[in-house]
């Protein structure tokens, strides 16, 4: 063993590669951004020759995953929460196919939304999906876990979802990793193609098949080593914790937990423990870090006075769980703290001093003021920031792709201008099928796709469509009337705001491509040549 | 022993590098680490924070407990006192004295400094103008590093040893300019 120190990231990719991975595929998202980032890195990952490559988006990367699996190899697919309701077709649906090589999907979820759209719970896909889940405490654990649930996964043919959260995902910790990595599945054809092709006479059978297992699966909850019960002579009050929950409740109690604590790390949740747990404790406090999840499971429909958590106030429903939150749920007193200091000023993000999106958002205000009532329907990307001042600049930011759909959605309306602004990396992601709608029907807008040549907002991670933006235009069936490109920089403002003015006033699909490299990535390129 | 600490300033002022100084060192001396960072749109010239706790016993929470820090490092002065509620009452901040002003409400130096000064153990160092006479502008957070060294509980030599496994890569002049940050840093403390 070796002693290493990794962000629960790092030793999610490390288990997996340790565990005979033959294959990461994914989308940078935060807080998943690093376990990609990592194998690409490591030095047996490239000796091996592993696939890490990044996707275009979940859903491709989930999809790519499975052929890697049919052929019987080890495969992991990696995004933040959001990025599951991109991949969900095929999540959902691998769990009707099952699995040859084993698939582990990691989700990390970012409850406080540091820097997500929404907080949701990926443990609800692994239910919905009828697919195994798991949820590790420990930075330790989730290298451990990843050779656990890569066999499991070939054990019960299913795919394993494993779900983390922010805190799990960045923080780092001491961790002893093998010096024996396990080798990489040899190739072969045991996939069944009736298992496989989900024809509806197939897909019955098949959905049979997983319903009835989902018994098996919950008996292996029940005496997962992940899953533990431990007891205590207090009795007066029981305690579920899962995930990163059970590190504040053992935050708690230094000393060791007086009460008797439900471990929780392994899904379907194993009913026969929490029984238990209810029939031998007084009160049970649920301490889970998302949603009421488990808290809904264990309330079901009944009146449970005896029951506390997220929904009877003791746990807050939203936000992020920390140590004092559930010391106040667990009646404890607060320590002594200072006051919030009322001088300190917040310091909101920013898009950085020289960045191409900034001269973007300069030119399109300096022209919208020339019409009355303009929309602009922003997307996901640092350019989400042109919300805030000094620019003012968007209306909307839904989700992946959505700036040109909305868009055209209300230019159908009656709206006039409707501008989309939308990154490169999006309008590879989610952004394409859009605009062929938009095309199709030569809508009324104008679209900008801010091509700064990197994946910006997670830290400058390859594009999939760099150099080829012109092309998939047209591809689309764009006219090269309409296909503008500019350099977006203060000098070439006249430039810039006249063909913005332009594309407006034709009355059809048009797109704008301001193009000029992310700023950080240009200091790193710098640094490097520097270097060299 | 056992050191909470909060490591804050504005997002590329080398504050996770400190955090791999003190995580290298700690870990060599078999302690055990929790590091929480901030990563993602946060770090777009907003404020950042970690949270660093190491101890000779298992670590349960990634974060620390309000009232629980046994020191903040702040490479900012404001960003120290984002997080006084964290701070234990016997707690020491040990602060770079220049603001760094990138908002357009950012607080008179003469507020921040009067809010500091209220504070029973607080340490401010210009290191941004030592760094610069020592000719090693690029090393500035390591003096702030080499001041809070009594505060960590961690042995000066042990730090100075991680700086050599730490920079060991980067070529001797990066090692050397950072050593010679961690000694006036230690100069300062005093």
């Amino acid at each position: 063993m070796k002693k290493r120190l990794l962000l629960g990231d790092e030793a999610i990719a490390l288990g997996a590669i340790h565990a005979g991975l033959s294959g990461v595929y994914a989308y940078p998202g935060t807080p998943s951004t690093e376990i990609t980032e990592f194998i690409q890195g490591n030095e047996l990952a490239k000796e091996r020759g592993l696939h890490s490559r990044w996707s275009t988006n979940e859903k491709t990367a989930m999809e790519e995953a499975l052929g890697m699996s049919f052929m019987g190899k080890r495969a992991l697919v990696c995004m933040k929460h959001v990025g599951m309701n991109v991949c969900a077709d095929p999540f959902v649906n691998s769990g009707m196919t099952g699995v040859n090589g084993g698939v582990v999907v990691l989700a990390a979820d970012d409850p406080s939304m540091h820097s997500s759209q929404d907080e949701q719970d990926s443990r609800f896909y692994g239910k919905f999906a009828m697919v195994p889940t798991f949820e590790p405490s420990s930075q330790q654990e989730a290298y451990d876990m990843m050779s656990v649930a890569f066999e499991y996964s070939e054990r019960v043919k299913l795919p394993v979802l494993l779900r983390v959260t922010t805190r799990m995902a960045h923080s780092r910790a001491v961790v002893e990793v093998s010096e024996e990595p396990r080798q990489e599945n040899a190739m072969n054809y045991d996939a069944v193609a009736a298992n496989w092709v989900l024809l509806p006479a197939n897909a019955r059978k098949r959905n049979d098949h997983v319903t009835a297992q989902q018994a098996e699966l919950e008996e292996d909850a029940c005496t997962s080593p992940y899953n533990i019960y431990s007891d205590a002579a207090d009795h007066s009050l029981g305690i579920i914790a899962s995930g990163i929950g059970y590190n504040y409740v053992c935050e708690c109690f230094p000393e060791g937990c007086p009460f008797p604590l439900l471990k929780i790390s392994q899904y379907p949740l194993p009913k026969k423990l929490v029984r238990r747990m209810l029939s031998e404790c007084e009160r049970v406090l649920i301490v889970e870090e998302g949603q009421p999840f488990i808290e809904d499971i264990v309330r079901g429909v009944a009146e449970m006075p005896n029951v506390m958590g997220k929904y009877t106030g003791e746990l807050p429903r939203t936000g992020e769980l920390n140590p004092d939150v559930v010391k106040k749920a667990l009646g404890m007193e607060i320590g002594e703290s200072f006051d919030p200091c009322a001088d300190v000023a917040p310091r909101p993000p920013a898009l950085c001093q020289g960045c191409g999106h900034r001269d973007v958002y300069a030119a399109l205000n300096e022209v919208l003021r020339e019409y009355d009532n303009p929309r602009v329907f922003g997307d996901i990307g640092c350019y989400t920031l042109g919300f805030l001042p000094p620019f003012r600049a968007i209306h909307s930011c839904v989700d992946m792709g959505a700036s040109i759909t909305m868009a055209k959605g209300a230019a159908d309306a009656g709206q006039w201008p409707a501008v989309a602004v939308i990154g490169d990396s999006t309008f590879t992601h989610s952004g394409m099928t859009g605009l062929l709608d938009a095309i199709n029907e030569n809508a009324d807008i104008t679209v900008i796709i801010s091509d700064n040549l990197t994946t910006g907002m997670t830290g400058g991670q390859d594009s999939a469509g760099t150099n080829k933006f012109e092309a998939i235009c047209r591809g689309l069936g764009l006219s090269d009337k309409h296909l503008k490109v500019v350099v977006p920089l203060p000098k070439n403002m006249p430039e810039i705001t006249q063909a913005i003015r332009d594309e407006i006033n034709y009355h059809g699909t048009s797109v704008i491509i301001p193009r000029r490299e992310c700023m950080q990535t240009l200091q790193r390129h710098l640094k490097q040549k520097k270097a060299k | 022993m056992k050191t909470d600490i909060i490591l804050c300033g504005v997002g590329g002022q080398g504050i996770l590098s400190i955090a791999t100084i003190i995580g290298e060192a700690a870990m060599n001396e078999n302690l055990y680490i929790k590091q929480a960072e901030v990563h993602g749109m946060s770090q777009r010239g907003g404020d950042v924070q970690s949270n660093l706790r190491i101890s000779s016993d298992p670590i349960a929470s990634d974060l620390i407990p309000r009232g629980g820090a046994d020191v903040i490092i702040s490479m900012e002065p404001m960003e120290a006192l984002r997080y006084l509620p964290w701070l234990s009452k016997t707690g020491w901040i040990i602060t770079s004295s220049t603001p760094f002003v990138n908002i357009p409400n950012y607080p008179d130096m003469e507020v921040i400094n009067a809010d500091l000064q209220r504070m029973p153990n607080v340490i401010t160092i210009d290191i941004e103008r030592l760094a610069k006479e020592n000719g090693i502008a690029r090393s500035a957070n390591v003096i702030l590093l080499g001041a809070a060294q009594k505060a960590l509980g961690i042995e000066y030599d042990k730090l100075e040893e991680a700086i050599r496994r730490v920079f060991g890569r980067k070529g001797d002049a990066v090692v050397e300019a950072n050593i010679k940050a961690l000694a006036l840093g230690k100069e300062a403390q005093k």
